[in-house]
């Protein structure tokens, strides 16, 4: 039966195509010159220059982290190559009709169509390729409600005031090694603004795509939901195959104002290399959320591709009542490794939190759950919950967890739960009698392992990550 | 039906059939009785195909398909059921989202159109009223928290809904109060048809009063050695099955 799972998990990455498009990219290497380079392109004003030129002194000072449950090859950051635009991008399209075909049948392929009229019923998408935000969609709809969604390469121009006051206020830049990286050298990622009181009228979405060899995709997106606002957003992630690894290091802040409400969900599916490690995507993501009196934060997240993961989306409940949530499912295979988990750091009082992390081992991977619950001295009456459940398929795999709880509050609650189990023989026996073939029967397992947090998606990418789960898992069994 | 001949299984190279024969016509149920060890639920894990079951010789036709030629999946196709003595839990997956994928793969390997999804919980319900479950089961995860009775409707319950032509239930009453033995019982027999099969496999006479065997077997150490009707199963529920084993060792020294 293990070789039957074995085989279902031995499938093929479907986002692996390269698109040929003509691009502008920087020669690899990183200096001052180049994160100068970078801020000239974009056309920036002098307080971004200064402050990544700040950002790129602290990186220097500082030394990459190695305490995740992960190994790779260190990496050569004057390898890699910081900024890649298609070249058609030099004038930027003012329409849809003005984009690349190639790029647009990019994102076809993708199963993202950006025209507007095909597009999933109130989604708004933002398309970030390389380096830079290709088209978003719907945006005079939204500005009719008065939301603000735009690539953050545009805010810093035409909202200069609210970037200044926000852009790492919720992740400094002295915050990690890779959180400084991003900083220094971000290209572009999404800008989301919903004044007080407005309910965003539709689904927001991010899709982020790498096509250029040896370059590293540096995105940073910052939302900020006002008052008493509501919003989901959505990012999904896919790379070509490549034998070389790239670099992902994104920073993504939340501020949650009182009363407001950001539910962020992620799909990422970046290359996650081959069945032995060569290639795939590095994906060192530093994700961080504020939430004020009242507010609340929940992060979703299906992980199921890159081939190292470092990542914890976390929520610092500064204001009193307020709430944060983590819903996660990790999905590892071949010799992919994740190290992911959340922080959930209680400030206010009777502030709550709850942690639902779901990780699936298959094939020889490594998948580590690593979550913090900080109960502050002024947290009062602050409870959280975390379930920790780990499956395991097959027996070369392996699952980890490392919870930290740091209570300086007496009345504080803290709930650990946590379960490991086996996708067994006697499962895979009582679906194959009834008919149903093993990958199928893999499928609906893992499936309904993750019932939990899939519930916590928005519909449309419900089908979507439970569909994403099916292929990671086509010929896991044999 | 059935035509198993010179059957002979090993698990962990321990051979435990030695040459089983057994033929079932359309319509028959069979008990197979027999002391623990004897090899009973070996004959429907090896039927089946469960992993780590080994056919050393003999063969196994199920309506003139040699079931050993067959993946579990496509004997289960060909009209195969075996109601599981210890039913295992698949959480999360709702019972309904389970009986929908199974109905359908059987539909879709005989290349028929499977019910609508109406249609499926129309019959789902109604077989939930016959096994006495509550129809909030449909939507709880596969056996997920069930008590050891339930589990055992929840098997007649997806043989209702399967129609399988040759069905072997696994020591099915075990664990079974008197009540719950007696729905279990009724469900089975509604499922009683001309073009239908039975195995009941059983230690304790007591299911069979409820459901009524045309023939009764013993199965002593790997073989059939003694058959008859369904008095054969008061005889050895009067004496044990020891008078058996040595009458058959009787039998082999004369």
């Amino acid at each position: 039966m293990t070789e039957q799972i074995d085989k279902a998990l031995e499938r093929e990455y479907e986002a692996g195509f390269v698109s040929e498009i003509e691009s502008d990219t920087f020669e690899p290497g990183l200096n001052e010159d180049v994160v100068r380079r970078i801020s000239a392109v974009k056309g920036e004003p002098e307080w971004m220059l200064e402050w990544r030129l700040k950002a790129f002194r602290i990186w220097q000072e500082m030394e990459e982290p190695d305490w995740a449950h992960v190994g790779y090859d260190k990496i050569d950051y004057q390898a890699i190559s910081y900024y890649s635009a298609p070249k058609s991008m030099a004038d930027k399209p003012k329409s849809l009709d003005e984009v690349d075909p190639e790029l647009i049948e990019t994102y076809n392929k993708l199963g993202i169509p950006l025209h507007e009229q095909e597009m999933l019923a109130g989604v708004a998408v933002d398309a970030v390729f390389d380096s830079v935000s290709v088209v978003t969609t719907f945006r005079e709809k939204l500005y009719e409600a008065g939301v603000i969604f735009c690539p953050i390469s545009e805010a810093v121009h035409k909202y200069p005031e609210l970037v200044q006051k926000y852009l790492g206020s919720v992740v400094p830049q002295k915050d990690n090694y890779f959180a400084a990286l991003n900083c220094a050298v971000f290209t572009d990622g999404s800008f989301v603004y919903i004044p007080k009181g407005v309910r965003c009228p539709m689904e927001l979405s991010t899709y982020f795509r790498i096509n250029e060899q040896n370059t590293g995709q540096f995105e940073r997106t910052l939302i900020i939901a006002d008052e008493g606002s509501h919003v989901s957003y959505l990012e999904g992630c896919t790379a070509p195959q490549r034998d070389e690894n790239q670099l992902h290091a994104a920073v993504v802040e939340l501020v949650a104002m009182d009363d407001a409400e950001i539910k962020y969900s992620t799909v990422q599916n970046w290359y996650p290399g081959d069945e032995n490690g060569k290639g795939g995507i590095y994906n060192f993501v530093t994700k961080r959320g504020v939430c004020h009196t009242n507010a609340k934060i929940s992060w979703t997240q299906v992980e199921t591709g890159s081939s190292v993961t470092w990542k914890y989306p976390s929520c610092v409940l500064k204001g009193d009542n307020s709430i944060g949530e983590f819903y996660s499912v990790a999905l590892t295979r071949g010799a992919q490794q994740a190290d992911t988990g959340t922080k959930m750091i209680h400030i206010g009082k009777n502030t709550k939190s709850t942690i639902i992390s779901k990780g699936i081992s298959a094939g020889k991977s490594n998948n580590s759950y690593r979550g913090l619950v900080r109960m502050n001295p002024g947290a009062d009456g602050a409870r959280n919950f975390t379930q920790c459940d780990s499956l395991l398929i097959g027996d070369k795999c392996g699952a980890h967890t490392f919870p930290y709880v740091e209570s300086r509050n007496p009345s504080a609650i803290v709930e650990h739960e946590a379960t490991t189990s086996k996708v067994s023989d006697d499962q895979m026996f009582l679906c194959q009698q009834r008919g149903i073939d093993p990958e199928k029967a893999v499928s609906m397992i893992v499936n309904g392992f993750c019932k939990e947090v899939f519930k916590e998606l928005p519909m449309e990418f419900a089908v979507e990550a439970g569909k994403l789960l099916e292929v990671s898992l086509e010929g896991s069994v044999g | 039906m059935l035509k198993i001949n010179n059957l002979q299984a090993s698990v962990e190279e321990k051979q435990i059939l030695k040459g089983l024969n057994l033929e079932i016509n359309p319509g028959e149920v069979h008990a197979i009785m027999g002391p623990n060890g004897a090899g009973k639920s070996t004959l429907g894990n090896v039927l089946s195909g469960r992993d780590g079951y080994e056919v050393n010789e003999g063969s196994a036709e199920l309506d003139g398909a040699d079931l050993f030629d067959l993946e579990p999946e496509e004997r289960a196709h060909a009209g195969l059921f075996l109601a599981f003595q210890y039913p295992v839990e698949i959480p999360g997956v709702s019972n309904l989202e389970f009986l929908k994928a199974a109905i359908e793969a059987h539909a879709k390997a005989n290349d028929i159109e499977p019910p609508s999804s109406a249609e499926l919980l129309k019959q789902a319900k109604e077989a939930c009223k016959a096994v006495d479950l509550p129809l909030a089961f449909l939507k709880r995860g596969v056996n997920e928290g069930f008590s050891g009775g339930e589990k055992k409707r929840n098997e007649i319950l997806q043989m209702m809904l399967l129609k399988p032509k040759l069905a072997i239930l696994d020591e099915t009453d075990s664990g079974l109060d008197i009540d719950a033995l007696q729905v279990v019982a009724k469900g089975v027999n509604s499922m009683r048809a001309a073009d239908r099969s039975l195995i009941v496999v059983t230690h304790y006479q007591r299911l069979l009063d409820y459901i009524k065997p045309d023939f009764v077997h013993v199965l002593a150490d790997g073989k059939i050695v003694k058959s008859g009707g369904p008095e054969l199963a008061h005889e050895l529920e009067a004496q044990g099955y020891a008078w058996l084993e040595n009458g058959e060792k009787a039998g082999e020294n004369a």
